[in-house]
């Protein structure tokens, strides 16, 4: 009587773990297209990349397959003059190549700061219930709808010095004295940069977040309300603990695309020493000199840069998210 | 501690009349039921005396005083809701302590009536969880805490007891049965569709319909002396046997009611009514026989202990004189007497 008992349910368990085969098995099937995808537009291309940042890859050599191994030499190499001096060379050692991280980083830390401010308030705003909230909805995400290119040609001719509407306007409620040409001069073009950005990417974080507004029970604030809580405390204790999930999400997003910008920058402020970011700089490298090993390895600089960023965020996230019962 | 008064009170969203005038008292210190199915505007009424929505029209007065345009946090009121509301980032012992520490009470007298509020729901030792680590009759306690620890004047619980499974419910029941024993001054008033929470709870149930009251009333006289075929189908369980036709016409009536407990089965051709056992529940105390005698639906007829009736089985059934609800066209009851009876 127990042996069969065990024999049948050890079928049983063997059926199962077949089951389990099986399901495992169909998964694989299902993602075996994406990940043959994924290899070929993203993990292939980052492999060549960083490989060609460890050769002397340029215009002439790159696709006869004359690129020698240089080891870190792009990176950072020295070499001691006759003199004694010792001179340091590659990317780590150029200071545009700096000018440019210092660029990127400032460009995001500010645009996704000011964007999660301004994105949580618009958030706020549209999650009270008025009428025509639906259009004010729809009509926020306009700015983001607008190809990068266009919403940037578009603000360069209205930040243009001779033509432009801001300066204009500016003039005529008298805060300037004369045209400023916003995306040309080296301290006014980060500025335009942000505008522009801001203007664009707040409606996107404005929605995220409402999406994470509106998974906040109602009968949170009504207690609260019940309680006698003033709204502002109750933004602070409520709102935003519970809204932190959605916030870190849209953050990150942001924070993605933010370190990598390259469209926005080279339409509006082309060349500009004070906005050449990360992207731009390598970009220009490949494209333009042809130094296919400098602009490797500035890419693949910016992919551990933002690796970083990313991992640190993560981290500093979930080490916050436990110490929050304090 | 309160009185709470209602006079014509209506509430209307845009075109749609939810609450169509109601005049209430609630005596102070009464444990008060609101009773209705889906829609009847219970859950608005409530909300109506807590003040999360305004009154149309009408006057609500606590203790005389119109409140009206009195801020929630200002009526001395607590709230119980079905979903608890609990601040899920919050440990218990914050919960319940989130709206005196914002209010800027005294931290030692906080501390206080929290644990006293957790030893009376003996969830004491649970004060460091989080909502997420606690059961549902657990999260319902601290949510029933967190009033306490108000003290309020009017205790309000909006379906409290709706999302949890039927044993924790009656175990639950139980334990606001004896919160109200131990407030004895402070007025409740609970919302549910259950009418069985209404019966066993209340002291008086306010049995709502469209939006207006149907009858008000203790949980007997509601049950021996229902004033409409809704209040009498809609309280005590199983459902009241309704019959029309012939059966209501020869007792000078529309419908005529008779609960399951007032039927009797009595020898072959002594009842008024006769038919055939077409299916039998027993649930172990009563034996639920259902009768077909011709009408509408079956009729249902209880019996105390283990009387077996085999199914196909034909049974003369006879009413307790004077246990028969008659209800003219209207749904009201029949006033005159009945020369037969």
């Amino acid at each position: 009587m127990t042996t069969t008992i065990t024999a049948a349910t050890e079928r049983a368990m063997a059926r199962e773990t077949g089951l389990q085969q099986q399901r495992v098995r169909a998964a694989f099937w299902f993602l075996a297209p994406m990940l043959l995808m994924l290899f070929f537009v993203a993990a292939w291309p980052l492999f060549r990349s960083i490989m060609f940042s460890f050769t002397d890859a340029d215009a002439n050599n790159i696709f006869s397959g004359g690129a020698e191994w240089v080891g870190f030499e792009n990176y950072l190499t020295w070499r001691v003059r006759e003199n004694g001096d010792i001179r340091w060379r590659g990317v780590l050692a150029d200071p545009d190549w700096w000018n440019a991280v210092w660029n990127t980083v400032r460009f995001a830390i500010i645009s996704v700061g000011l964007e999660t401010v301004l994105g949580l308030l618009v958030a706020l705003m549209l999650n009270a219930e008025f009428k025509g909230r639906g259009l004010v909805r729809a009509a926020i995400l306009i700015p983001w709808a607008i190809p990068t290119i266009v919403s940037a040609r578009m603000w360069g001719w209205m930040l243009n010095d001779q033509y432009g509407i801001i300066n204009s306007m500016l003039l005529s409620v008298g805060l300037i004295d004369s045209p400023i040409a916003w995306t040309a001069r080296p301290d006014t073009a980060m500025i335009a940069v942000l505008i522009v950005d801001i203007w664009k990417t707040t409606p996107f974080m404005a929605l995220l977040m409402l999406a994470g507004l509106q998974m906040i029970p109602r009968d949170m604030y009504e207690s609260a309300k019940i309680d006698g809580i003033h709204p502002v405390k109750v933004f602070f204790r409520v709102t935003l603990p519970l809204l932190k999930p959605a916030l870190m999400v849209a953050v990150i997003f942001r924070l993605l695309d933010a370190l990598r910008i390259f469209d926005l920058i080279w339409v509006l402020t082309p060349r500009s020493e004070g906005t050449v970011t990360m992207s731009v700089i390598s970009f220009q490298n490949i494209r333009e000199f042809g130094d296919y090993a400098e602009g490797s390895a500035q890419s693949s600089l910016l992919f551990l840069i933002i690796l970083i960023f990313v991992g640190l965020y993560i981290w500093l996230g979930r080490v916050d998210l436990t110490g929050e019962r304090s | 501690m309160a009185n709470i008064q209602l006079r014509n009170v209506t509430k209307t969203y845009g075109a749609v009349n939810v609450i169509k005038g109601i005049d209430l008292e609630i005596r102070r210190g009464e444990f008060m039921v609101f009773v209705g199915p889906s829609g009847c505007g219970k859950s608005t009424l409530l909300r109506l005396i807590s003040g999360l929505e305004s009154i149309s029209t009408g006057d609500l007065y606590f203790d005389g005083e119109r409140v009206n345009n009195v801020l929630p946090s200002k009526r001395g009121i607590a709230m119980v809701f079905q979903s608890y509301a609990l601040y899920p980032h919050m440990t218990v012992y914050d919960n319940m302590a989130f709206g005196m520490k914002l209010g800027g009470s005294n931290k030692a007298d906080m501390d206080a009536r929290v644990r006293r509020a957790a030893q009376m729901l003996q969830i004491d030792h649970l004060l460091d969880r989080l909502p997420k680590q606690l059961s549902g009759g657990q999260r319902q306690r601290v949510a029933i805490g967190r009033a306490i620890v108000r003290d309020p004047r009017v205790f309000l619980f909006d379906e409290p007891l709706s999302n949890l499974d039927a044993a924790l419910r009656v175990q639950t029941r139980l334990e606001i049965a004896k919160l109200h024993h131990d407030m004895r001054d402070v007025t409740m008033i609970y919302v549910t569709h259950d009418q069985v929470e209404a019966m066993t709870l209340a002291d008086r149930i306010c049995v709502l319909r469209d939006g207006l009251v149907e009858q008000v009333g203790t949980p007997t006289e509601l049950y021996d002396h229902p004033n409409s075929v809704f209040v009498a189908g809609f309280i005590g369980s199983p459902k009241m046997n309704f019959l029309d036709g012939d059966f209501a016409r020869a007792h000078g009536c529309a419908t005529l009611g008779i609960r399951s407990e007032h039927i009797d089965l009595v020898p072959q051709g002594a009842g008024i009514w006769q038919g055939q056992v077409i299916h039998a529940e027993d649930l172990g105390s009563d034996n639920y026989l259902f009768v077909e005698i011709g009408s509408k639906e079956p009729l249902i007829v209880r019996q105390p202990g283990k009387v077996a009736v085999p199914e196909g089985a034909t049974v003369s059934l006879q009413p307790r004189p004077g246990m028969l609800h008659r209800f003219d066209e209207t749904g009201r009851p029949v006033q005159a007497p009945l020369a037969a009876e």
